[in-house]
């Protein structure tokens, strides 16, 4: 025991309870469904294959990817526009912005599906209110499509993309501008020039967190898509809790798991993870 | 800069989005205040009987307990074994340490469905589906990368100094750490508990997965009420869940602004 701790530094031993009860019940578990995604039904790579036969499966992928794409992008760039404005204003305002931003993280998932509901339902708020002025004569469909999965989700993840970007923009060394502005340029050149591009890390860690976060989303799709929108994770439950097919639902789970920690790999080449995570918790 | 214009369309939009994050779920205030028996909106005259209903249900009450229980255990274990796991990373500080820094913080950021999946695989064979204790166990995991991140957050002020004073007069390694190291990281580790806790109260997604009749925490209970989507208990909920979040964040709020004037004084 003597002899160990000289080669040990005691501060592993309190890191050990953690990392012991992780590597075993979560880590393993993963291992064993990347396992099973080669092995069940039968040893090989039919489940991978399915890719290429089954048209149903393509098709939920490229919904998963598409409504995670146009989410990121409105995400991000109504982001944008918040973490900017939260910078360039006075500290009072910006604080009153900040205690917005993270009640808005604070706000349960759950409520927030339920409100969307209410809100954009056939005979939703939304609905009533433009036919009570007038504006529509039918009601718009706003959920069981597309659409509302698009709506919820945005709402959801536009906190996630404002808090890298702050703190990238806050990093920036303001004389930077003010020396653009000086050699004479616009303000429209100094911000597409000079600001953007050395917004750059936090713009690609934003996207990147966003993206992933909105990959493995369940909620906000299976409620407001209605059943109509089928994404990756809605399917994978539906395999494992109805069907009970485990091949199919781990090798969507291992594409889905090497797409994220490939995105987090380009993202830690960005970004030190850490501060991405320390913000996000904050 | 100069571009006022612009700034100042930027700020009064950037307003409006945030009213729009935070305005949509106090819809469901009035929702829960409707006389009907039906999910709408109530026009003239309110009533309370949804709350009354909420507060006298014996199945909605005990999912507000179990919830209560499994969160307050989550927080209270994610919270030890994290602040100790932050400690030890934070003294043992090498490559290594970084590298399962990284790797305990996978939770939050792998997928939560694929997180169910992998503990309604684990909790099969173990016996934990549907048990107080398999959705502790699973709650802490998930929340305990939390609890690290704010010690840790903590712990980069702290000043490693104070450690060795402590030593050098003569306190043990476990004095030093009870009396020095963690009243300085009090906020970080107050912090994480609070996070953790509001985790687990929320969490759906792998509740779903390993909850089935036994335990139904008060996320499955609404999750079912808003599939249905007719019963207005759900919105009486939904306002009682709104509190719980708002009061939980005054009380975030001041506690941290007590720290930072602490911290500037």
């Amino acid at each position: 025991m003597q002899a160990l701790r000289k080669h040990i530094h005691p501060g592993w031993f309190i890191i050990a309870p953690l990392l012991i009860l992780v590597a075993t019940l979560y880590l393993s578990p993963i291992l064993n469904i990347l396992w099973l995604s080669v092995t069940d039904p039968e040893p090989g790579f039919g489940n991978y294959a399915k890719l290429g036969e089954s048209d149903a499966l393509v098709r939920i992928i490229w919904t998963t990817v598409r409504i995670c794409i146009i989410t990121t992008i409105f995400s991000v760039t109504l982001g944008y526009s918040i973490a900017y404005a939260m910078v360039h204003c006075h500290q009072k305002q910006k604080n009153y912005m900040l205690t917005l931003l993270l009640l808005s993280f604070w706000i349960s998932i759950l409520v927030r599906t339920f409100s969307w509901l209410m809100l954009l339902g056939r005979n939703g708020l939304v609905n009533g209110a433009l036919q009570d002025i007038g504006l529509i004569a039918e009601p718009i469909a706003f959920m069981r499509n597309e659409l509302g999965v698009l709506i919820g989700m945005v709402h959801y993840m536009i906190p996630y993309a404002v808090l890298p970007l702050l703190v990238s923009m806050e990093a920036l060394d303001k004389r930077v501008m003010d020396a653009s502005r000086n050699l004479g340029a616009t303000g429209t050149q100094t911000f597409w020039r000079i600001y953007l591009p050395l917004t750059l890390p936090g713009l690609v860690a934003s996207t990147l967190l966003v993206f992933i976060l909105s990959l493995g989303f369940y909620v906000t799709p299976a409620v407001l898509g209605g059943g109509k929108v089928l994404m990756v994770a809605e399917y994978i439950s539906v395999q494992l809790l109805v069907t009970l097919k485990w091949g199919t639902a781990a090798m969507l789970a291992a594409l889905m798991l090497f797409g994220v920690l490939a995105m987090l790999w380009i993202m830690s080449r960005f970004m030190k993870l850490s501060t991405v995570f320390g913000g996000a918790a904050r | 800069m100069k571009s006022g214009l612009f700034s100042h369309f930027n700020r009064v939009g950037a307003w409006v989005l945030l009213l729009f994050l935070v305005t949509p779920a106090l819809i469901a205030i009035p929702v829960s205040l409707t006389p009907k028996r039906f999910l709408s909106m109530p026009k003239g005259e309110l009533s309370l009987r949804h709350f009354e209903m909420l507060f006298t249900s014996e199945e909605w009450l005990s999912s507000f307990f179990q919830s209560a229980v499994i969160a307050v255990s989550t927080s209270l274990i994610a919270t030890i074994l994290g602040t100790l796991c932050a400690i030890g990373l934070w003294r043992v500080s090498s490559k290594y340490s970084e590298l399962v820094r990284a790797f305990l913080l996978l939770p939050l950021i792998i997928p939560q469905i694929i997180s169910a999946m992998a503990f309604y695989r684990l909790w099969i064979p173990l016996g934990l589906l549907d048990s107080y204790a398999g959705l502790i166990l699973a709650h802490t995991i998930l929340a305990a990368p939390m609890v690290l991140i704010t010690v840790s957050a903590s712990l980069a002020t702290f000043d490693p100094k104070l450690e060795q004073a402590s030593k050098n007069l003569g306190a043990s390694n476990w004095t030093t750490m009870r009396r020095v190291i963690l009243p300085s990281i009090k906020p970080g580790v107050f912090a994480g508990a609070l996070f953790a806790f509001i985790l687990s109260w929320d969490e759906i997604v792998v509740t779903l997965f390993i909850s089935k009749f036994s335990v139904y925490t008060l996320p499955r209970r609404m999750w079912n009420g808003i599939r249905e989507n007719t019963d207005p208990t759900v919105a009486a909920a939904a306002v009682v869940l709104i509190a719980i979040t708002f009061i939980a964040f005054v009380i975030f709020v001041i506690s941290s602004r007590r720290n930072t004037k602490k911290t500037v004084s």
